[in-house]
């Protein structure tokens, strides 16, 4: 389920908003999308394929991971290089895929 | 204005346009029809419930699309391939036509920019020794170039705009659509000559990737037209997936060995028999590790599915060496065959004006009853879409203005507009109630007479109390009601003509009838709301067995 839009990467470009098929975002009053609707996320990983910026993470379970997951933790997404991770996978990303 | 009066929205905000080829629906199928519409000269508006491009099936995952040349005894292995699977209800016609038309369209798909890997490798032979003629798509590559092709045809494409009723003149025809915007507010209501529903099919919102929008909406405003239905009973396709995860690609699996918790081997299960994991799984959790793989493999794998190891990854598990538990998520209507009936070559409906395509039509007429996995869906996507979006493009053509059509206002289920009825049936239950008749692996797989008349008792139930309801004042709770609605009625239709099949034939297997009975070697309609029928459908398919016949 998507769970993290960071606000470090995001340019407010909407287009998340735009390209989600089930609708789960809104534009909050600062301009940064929410998670209005994160219970209709169906985890299809469209939004992180088609986020621009690489600032999208979607958790690979079907419900909402716990509070306190690090899952949830941008820092945690960063230093484990998840952001954006399946657009690069899909070759998509600005940056090639890092070796494994 | 019929839909202010139905669901109580502000008529000032309705968007209004006027078209020559409304499609409904914007995944493959939906993106072809509007294509070859465009191509064809006419003025198109395509409309999707969610964004042309992510939507759907297809865009999320990767598919094969049945492939093949033109050589003739290519094309003969490749349509004998499926045709007993399919329990002979696949017609050789119909699927010469799909192979040809997918076939010139999948090349033209190249020279738009689709990368497909050098070579022209097109014939596999899986593991368990099955002939497969096919192509790899990658969703989200593909219906980006699809979303660029239409708008490039100078299609208007409005995003999140689910569709709530189509509009019909008094004599029948259909000449628009109705529904709300989800993110500009208020309605929108097109006026065309002609309408290609290219809905998808219908998932129940099991969770499977990319699915949950396929909730047989195209079906419901389809039938409320006077639509007829086909191959509803084959609509019981379950797929594997890693408990936790979405990811459905089932094809991985047959490298994947199948143990019970305490190691010891799930007898009889593979990726082919899913009932013996079924029944495991009735029993308690079942794993899966993807052993089988030889280590040369992996990376060609990785390469081929992006989206089977997005969850994996995330999870730290290495799929090929650490077991995972595993569940069967319910593809219903999409990965299996039912939709809506076709009468002529061009893809219309029983209903004039009204064209089908894709997932939202029937694929009997290619694969019969058995899933030609997503091979034979992703051609059909391609083919009928393109046939739609010409029959249409002809047929309106040869139409005046539907702009001041009359149009008959009925209330429709969950749709009223007494504002009275409204909360006595939220959509959140409306749907639980739904998918306790339609997920269970003891009802919907495992199929039993008795326990289908008892669920059906369950869902007419269900469907009596729909019926009369009014739309929510909120669109969105609006719509999710009228996709519980959408939901219910397929549920009813499969289930219906289920009990009329009293054999096993392709992916319908009857408990207490276990073989195939040659006596109802034909394709069974189905339709209505209230009271449903089934008949056996007058056109016989033309096999292989006719064909020798004659010879």
């Amino acid at each position: 389920m998507i769970e993290v839009v960071s606000e470090q990467r995001c340019t407010r470009c909407d287009i998340c908003i735009r390209v989600c098929p089930t609708n789960v975002f809104e534009r909050g009053p600062d301009g940064y999308p929410v998670l209005a609707r994160q219970s209709d996320c169906q985890t299809c990983f469209m939004c992180e394929a088609w986020c621009p910026e690489e600032a999208i993470f979607v958790a690979h379970p079907v419900e909402p991971v716990p509070e306190g997951s690090p899952y949830r933790d941008p820092a945690f997404l960063e230093a484990h290089d998840l952001f954006g991770a399946y657009r690069r996978a899909i070759g998509w990303g600005r940056r090639p895929q890092p070796a494994t | 204005m019929a839909l202010a009066r139905r669901s109580q929205i502000d008529p000032g905000a309705v968007r209004r346009a006027e078209t020559d080829v409304l499609v409904i629906g914007g995944g493959p199928a939906g993106c072809w029809a509007a294509l070859a519409a465009a191509e064809a000269g006419v003025d198109v508006i395509l409309v999707d419930k969610g964004y042309c491009g992510t939507s759907g099936a297809a865009a999320a995952a990767g598919h094969g699309v049945w492939y093949c040349p033109p050589d003739p005894e290519l094309r003969e292995e490749a349509m004998a391939s499926r045709e007993g699977l399919g329990g002979w209800l696949a017609d050789r016609r119909w699927s010469s036509r799909v192979l040809e038309e997918s076939f010139q369209q999948m090349n033209r798909l190249a020279t738009w920019g689709y990368p497909f890997p050098p070579g022209d490798h097109f014939r596999h032979v899986s593991a368990d020794g099955h002939v497969h003629h096919s192509k790899g798509l990658q969703g989200p590559a593909y219906m980006r170039i699809m979303r660029r092709k239409v708008v490039n045809a100078r299609v208007a494409i409005w995003d999140h705009a689910p569709v709530l009723e189509l509009l019909r003149t008094p004599d029948g025809e259909v000449v628009g659509a109705a529904g709300v915007q989800r993110q500009r507010g208020g309605a929108w209501e097109v006026r065309a000559k002609a309408v290609v529903v290219a809905t998808g099919g219908c998932t129940f919102l099991s969770g499977g990737l990319g699915c949950n929008v396929l909730t047989g909406d195209g079906y419901l405003v389809a039938a409320e037209a006077g639509a007829e239905l086909s191959g509803m009973e084959f609509s019981n396709a379950y797929a594997i997936a890693p408990a936790f995860a979405s990811v459905t690609k089932t094809a991985y699996y047959q490298y994947a060995t199948f143990t019970y918790e305490d190691g010891s081997v799930v007898p009889g299960a593979g990726w082919h028999s899913r009932s013996a994991i079924a029944r495991a799984l009735l029993e308690g959790p079942v794993y899966a590790v993807l052993d089988q793989a030889p280590e040369s493999e992996h990376e060609r794998l990785r390469r081929g599915q992006p989206n089977f190891f997005a969850p994996f990854d995330r999870a730290g598990i290495d799929p090929f060496r650490q077991r995972f538990p595993v569940t069967l998520r319910l593809e219903g209507t999409m990965r299996g065959t039912g939709g809506l009936r076709l009468v002529t070559d061009d893809c219309q409906t029983s209903v004039p004006g009204l064209f089908a395509a894709g997932d939202a039509a029937t694929r009997e007429y290619i694969c019969g009853g058995f899933t030609g996995g997503a091979s034979h869906n992703g051609a059909w996507a391609i083919a009928s879409g393109t046939f739609a979006g010409r029959g249409a493009a002809a047929l309106a053509r040869t139409r005046a203005s539907t702009a001041h059509a009359p149009v008959v206002v009925e209330a429709a289920a969950a749709l009223r507009a007494n504002g009275e009825r409204r909360a006595e049936l939220g959509w959140w239950e409306a749907t639980a109630r739904v998918k306790d008749e339609v997920l269970p692996f003891e009802k919907n797989y495992f199929r039993e007479g008795g326990r289908l008349r008892r669920a059906l008792g369950e869902l007419d139930q269900l469907w009596s109390e729909l019926g009369t309801l009014d739309a929510p004042e909120d669109p969105l709770a609006a719509v999710h009601l009228r996709e519980a609605a959408a939901m219910t009625a397929t549920a009813r239709w499969m289930y219906t003509s289920a009990l009329a099949r009293n054999e096993t034939r392709g992916m319908h297997k009857r408990l207490e009838h276990p073989t195939l009975d040659e006596a109802q070697e034909h394709r069974i309609l189905v339709g209505g709301l209230e009271r449903l029928w089934t008949r056996p459908d007058p056109r016989r398919p033309l096999t292989s067995k006719q064909l020798a016949a004659v010879a």
